[in-house]
């Protein structure tokens, strides 16, 4: 009896992650530009990988191997974050996103603001406004 | 369990395949990126899956390893883009 319930946990998390990966393969195929791909790519870089190794530890059943798999799961958080940082930073520097998709662009007033702050400094005219945000 | 492991391999397959399209597609640098994460995800969740499936754990320090330098990658591209449009102007 709890062998069956244990194994339909297993299952129903593993279904659930590949799930998540299919969502994730759908988002990356029918969005329109590379910010809300984004946004489908985490899918199952967080909650994917929670429900695989959800998987392992029902299937497993040992307190030994619960720390390993915690620590694999909170490195993906301390790293994901990160990877999804510079990614976007480098695609809204390079306009690689539909100005016209979004709903409110916090960023533009900053990255404005700086380059009239640095504008009269600059001894050279037409410098480009990426270059003024760089050292941020 | 037969059938969850069909299912799951099918459902990850699909998963990867649109993963490769935006690969090969991918209109710009980024996307392709973007997509080569995903991509990665995958593949540590199918050795996820092979692990719970078959009740082994030969996997599970490469699931770590992939969990900590995984990002190293997407990193590395992105300042390589942001330096190379800042060249070109």
């Amino acid at each position: 009896m709890v062998e069956t319930i244990f194994d339909v946990i297993v299952a129903v998390c593993l279904i659930g992650g590949a799930l998540m990966s299919l969502a994730a393969a759908i988002g990356l195929l029918r969005f329109p530009d590379l910010m809300s791909r984004m946004h489908a790519a985490t899918k199952p870089q967080v909650l994917g990988l929670w429900l695989f190794l959800a998987a392992i530890a029902a299937e497993m059943r040992s307190w030994v191997l619960l720390p390993v798999l915690v620590a694999a799961w909170i490195f993906q958080l301390l790293t994901t974050p990160v990877s999804a940082h510079m990614v976007g930073r480098a695609g809204y520097r390079t306009k690689h996103l539909r100005k016209e998709l979004l709903c409110i662009d916090e960023l533009d007033e900053v990255v404005e603001r700086a380059a009239k702050e640095q504008d009269p400094d600059e001894t050279t005219a037409g410098a480009s406004p990426e270059g003024d945000t760089r050292n941020d | 369990m037969t059938v969850v492991t069909i299912i799951v391999s099918v459902i990850l397959a699909l998963a990867a395949a649109g993963a490769i399209f935006r690969i090969v597609r991918g209109p710009s640098l980024l996307d392709r990126v973007l997509a080569i994460d995903v991509l990665l995800a995958i593949f540590g969740g199918a050795l996820a899956a092979d692990m719970a499936i078959n009740g082994n754990l030969d996997n599970l320090v490469l699931l770590v390893a992939i969990s900590i330098v995984g990002f190293i990658g997407s990193i590395t591209v992105s300042r390589f883009v942001t330096d190379r449009r800042l060249t070109n102007g």
